[in-house]
């Protein structure tokens, strides 16, 4: 008996600190799914309240014969064993064979059907889509385009590497905030195209129900529909590589005037970075750039002062690949001289091309930079237009 | 369990005289002794538990607080994949193995195994793969290559594995050598089953855990190949330029995945057959009572078995597939839940009515019982389509399968231990650190786990090294109740070493009032080798 007693201890005790935890975190009506927030989500909610609730009952009732037996049918309470090891009369085969017709029906009509529903709804991408969305993973961030719009960016996590060591606190939005954030438009259907230039990635938003994986070399599509304006975030779901936990994505929904807006904004900067891709760029300029690039897209592998991990990543410093021409008489690129590997990548390696990534005033204030730092001293420069023309 | 108590117990039996065998070290390397090589399993398995455990504890510490404090990315991922490889691999597998070894002959009255010099090879060639396995994680300390395989125990990014460095060359030749040894294990349990059965001792009479380790052997006779192959062709896109995974060449990262699960999801099944095979023994054991629907459970494991096999791809349903693929994947997995639910319908029926009393295998028994009815429920919304996307590479699905893995397949492992320790030692163990044991174990692991499962629930994605500020106070708690979980098994080892040891009183044949079966007329410790005449069965 002390033994059922410390049986019962240790189911109030567990599902004690779960109700204490839920209530602080979106509550048991639910079962901690998040606030669904597109036709999708709500679907998928649907079906997993309705899920946990059978599940849940079903524990109970089993756990419940199993305690009663552990309670009664005890011998120290001098109860005498039955001997019967299979149904007999045609009462106890209708007892034997009851849960098993009840969990058919479970199955496939009280949880087949609405899955069926869900599942058709998910993959229907294409009708009434109002505009698309295409998503690029690679190792470790998502590249996003508007094709329609003709808008294009990379998104980075953005919480500083002190916060990630410990070294200041960690801020409110903790490995869950990005330098460009996805803008999206509500109520409108959004198909979502996406992409791996690398390895295999997912693309998850909680609250959006939906998540897919990136797969290079082939596409795939999902859609949302969202309802209601505001920061909704996940992460990539997919082990990648040591980035992986560094992948963040964060969408924020904004009414279709606040949407426009912001499409005319990013169009204007990027006619702006295209006029500057033309002009001639100064040395300081082309440095200043490059290490802003340089910590946010190399440093990650090539490390802080270009040191490299020793077996993983090469070390810039003093690199041969740095430390020497990489364009020929004619101005082309010298094959996996440092340009060529900037831009083209190093196939087999964690070395991507990123000529798809970076604009051209980034990738020439990079090379500049590498050129020029960590003890390297090439003292020449690439310019933007130079890049442009070689892509 | 030291060799001079099994020694020195079997000598005292002299109606045995064929007792005669090497002595020391060369006893163990060249033994072709079922009891011997059983007992070698058990003991490499336990080492490996112990091995992952501590690499999972080393995790855990890096997930108490959010920010990266014990160490970088690069090592969590080699840690965790380490621990998933270990213990699916090295660790459940073997210690099985083990006992049917031990167990088996002596359950269906044979001799010995059928294929007595396969078998010590199938052992000794375990532990090149476990060295293959861990050296690559010390070499990178001294500069050579960049660690241990990283991608998860699955190693299911194709691309990223071909990146990676020599880490998954190690695993590759370490899963061909696991391979290996568990086809030659496989073989031998159905040669052994089919020919070594004592006269009367017909296919339906024979203990469950045998049935189930029948169905065990061809499931690995069916998917070890298998995933032979995937790793081969990984081998050679990584080294000769082939393509099978590399969609530039023409090749399919998916594929991967593909043949990789036709391995992985029937290896579940490999898992928790053995386990399924001991609880009913030891429930009726305990409950006085004979084993319910013997017959229905014999069918179970042949249908889950079957129905195991053909369902890999629900570890696949946000990958993309074409619909009808993932509602054929959906509603195949669903149907598991029959035999699987038929098969705990039976053991809550032999406690039924039943005379109990509540030793540690039975403590044990009952909690692998509950923990894995746990384990299947929250597994049963798994595959559902639509909520998959919600569950998938989350610590929902970490939560589930450590239900599974831990509280079905370790459990019931411990159950057998505690159940044949007497048997296997002679002596008792000792009950209060048994029942401590137990308790120790079920608290923290259901704290751990069940939390585990709402942090996923809310988000928070597995192979993190680190996490969002919001599942802070959640996994400190399942930290601090995996530092309590792990601390709690070193008391397990001791008992047994305890045990072993000679302490405890001496037990007779029958260790358990009410336990049926050949191997329970054996002397405690059997002597080494055993029925050299068979018996006779009713």
């Amino acid at each position: 008996m002390k033994c059922i007693l410390r049986m019962t201890t240790l189911l109030a005790l567990v599902f004690g600190v779960n109700v204490a935890e839920a209530s602080t975190a979106g509550g048991l009506s639910t079962f901690w799914f998040p606030e669904a927030v597109t036709p999708l989500a709500h679907d998928v909610m649907g079906v997993h309240v309705e899920f946990f609730v059978i599940i849940t009952v079903l524990f109970f009732v089993a756990f419940g014969f199993i305690l009663y037996a552990i309670l009664n049918h005890t011998k120290s309470k001098g109860h005498k064993a039955a001997q019967f090891s299979m149904p007999v009369t045609k009462t106890q085969w209708a007892g034997f064979i009851l849960p098993f017709v009840g969990l058919f029906v479970l199955d496939y009509i009280v949880m087949g059907i609405p899955a069926w529903h869900a599942a058709v709804a998910m993959e229907d991408t294409q009708t009434d889509a109002q505009m698309v969305l295409k998503v690029t993973g690679s190792q470790w961030k998502w590249q996003y385009e508007y094709p329609a719009e003709g808008i294009k960016f990379v998104s980075n996590m953005s919480t500083p590497k002190a916060q990630i060591d410990g070294k200041e606190a960690p801020g409110e939005n903790y490995l869950l905030e990005v330098d460009n954030k996805v803008m999206l438009p509500i109520n409108k259907k959004v198909r979502i195209i996406l992409m791996s230039s690398d390895v295999t990635h997912s693309w998850s938003v909680p609250a959006f129900g939906v998540k897919r994986a990136a797969v290079p070399g082939f596409i795939r599509e999902m859609w949302v529909n969202i309802e209601k304006p505001g920061v909704y975030t996940g992460q990539c779901s997919q082990i990648c590589g040591k980035g992986h936990p560094f992948m963040p994505i964060v969408v924020e929904a904004v009414t279709e005037d606040k949407y426009k807006e912001w499409v005319a904004q990013k169009q204007a900067e990027a006619a702006k970075l295209a006029a500057s891709s033309e002009q001639a760029w100064s040395k300081e300029d082309l440095m200043k750039h490059g290490a802003d690039v340089y910590d946010k897209v190399c440093a990650a592998c090539h490390q802080a002062g270009g040191v490299g991990l020793p077996g993983v990543f090469p070390a810039l410093a003093g690199s041969k690949v740095v430390n020497s021409k990489m364009l020929d008489e004619s101005g082309k690129l010298i094959k996996d001289a440092h340009l060529d590997r900037v831009m083209n990548g190093k196939t087999g390696t964690a070395m991507q091309a990123f000529k798809a990534t970076l604009t051209d005033v980034d990738i020439a204030g990079v090379v500049t930079f590498e050129r020029n730092s960590f003890g390297n001293n090439m003292g020449d420069i690439v310019q933007p237009s130079q890049v442009k023309a070689l892509r | 369990m030291t060799t001079d108590t099994m020694h020195a117990a079997a000598g005292h039996h002299d109606d045995h005289h064929h007792d005669e065998h090497p002595t020391g070290i060369t006893r163990w390397l060249t033994s072709t002794n079922h009891k011997d090589i059983g007992l070698m399993y058990m003991i490499f398995g336990s080492l490996m538990f112990i091995v992952a455990g501590l690499l999972i504890l080393a995790v855990r510490a890096e997930l108490l607080y959010p920010g990266l404090q014990v160490m970088q990315p690069e090592i969590y991922h080699q840690l965790v994949t380490l621990h998933g490889a270990i213990m699916v691999l090295a660790f459940v597998i073997p210690a099985a193995t083990g006992f049917n070894n031990y167990l088996i002959p002596m359950m269906i009255g044979a001799s010995d195994m059928a294929l007595p010099r396969l078998n010590n090879w199938g052992f000794w060639i375990l532990t090149p793969a476990a060295v293959l396995l861990l050296i690559p994680f010390f070499l990178q300390f001294f500069g050579i290559g960049d660690g241990a395989v990283a991608g998860g125990w699955t190693i299911e990014n194709a691309p990223l594995s071909i990146q990676a460095g020599l880490g998954i060359d190690f695993t590759i030749l370490c899963v061909h050598l696991l391979g290996l040894s568990s086809v030659t294990g496989a073989i031998n349990v159905i040669v052994t089953i089919f020919n070594l059965r004592a006269p009367g001792m017909t296919m339906m009479k024979m203990p469950l855990f045998c049935w189930a380790w029948l169905v065990t052997s061809f499931l690995l006779l069916l998917i070890i190949p298998v995933l032979g192959a995937a790793v081969t062709m990984l081998l050679t896109d990584r080294h000769f330029g082939t393509h099978f995974f590399i969609a530039a060449g023409g090749g399919d990262p998916l594929l991967f995945q593909h043949l990789l699960w036709f391995f992985g999801h029937p290896e579940v099944y490999v898992a928790l057959l053995p386990i399924w095979g001991t609880l009913p023994s030891i429930l009726s054991t305990f409950a006085r009572k004979p084993i319910f629907g013997y017959k229905m459970m014999v069918y179970d494991f042949w249908a889950i078995g079957i129905l195991g096999s053909i369902v890999w791809a629900h570890h696949m349903l946000t990958m993309g597939m074409p619909l009808a693929g993932n509602l054929y994947f959906m509603y195949i997995t669903m149907s598991i839940s029959i035999p699987t639910g038929m098969m705990i319908f039976c053991w809550i029926a032999t406690i039924w009515r039943g005379s109990m009393t509540f030793e540690t295998p039975m403590l044990f028994a009952l909690g692998t019982m509950v923990m894995f009815g746990i384990g299947g429920l929250t597994g049963l919304v798994i595959p559902d389509v639509a909520a998959y996307a919600q569950y998938h590479a989350t610590m929902y699905v970490v939560g589930h399968f450590h239900y599974t893995f831990m509280g079905g397949a370790a459990f019931g492992l411990m159950a057998a231990t505690y159940y044949y320790l007497p048997k296997m030692t002679g002596h008792m163990f000792d009950e209060k650190l048994g029942k401590l044991h137990f308790w120790l174990s079920m608290i923290p692991f259901n704290i751990a786990f069940m939390l585990m499962m709402i942090v996923g629930l809310e988000g928070m994605p597995r192979f993190a090294s680190d996490y969002p500020s919001v599942y802070a106070s959640m996994n400190f708690i399942i930290s601090s109740s995996a530092f309590v979980l792990g601390a709690a098994q070193l008391i397990f080892f001791y008992n047994i070493i305890k045990t072993a040891r000679g302490n405890g009183a001496k037990v007779g044949d029958q260790v358990w009032e009410g336990a049926q079966g050949l191997e329970w007329t054996l002397p405690s410790p059997p002597p080494y080798h055993t029925f050299t005449i068979p018996p006779q069965v009713k």
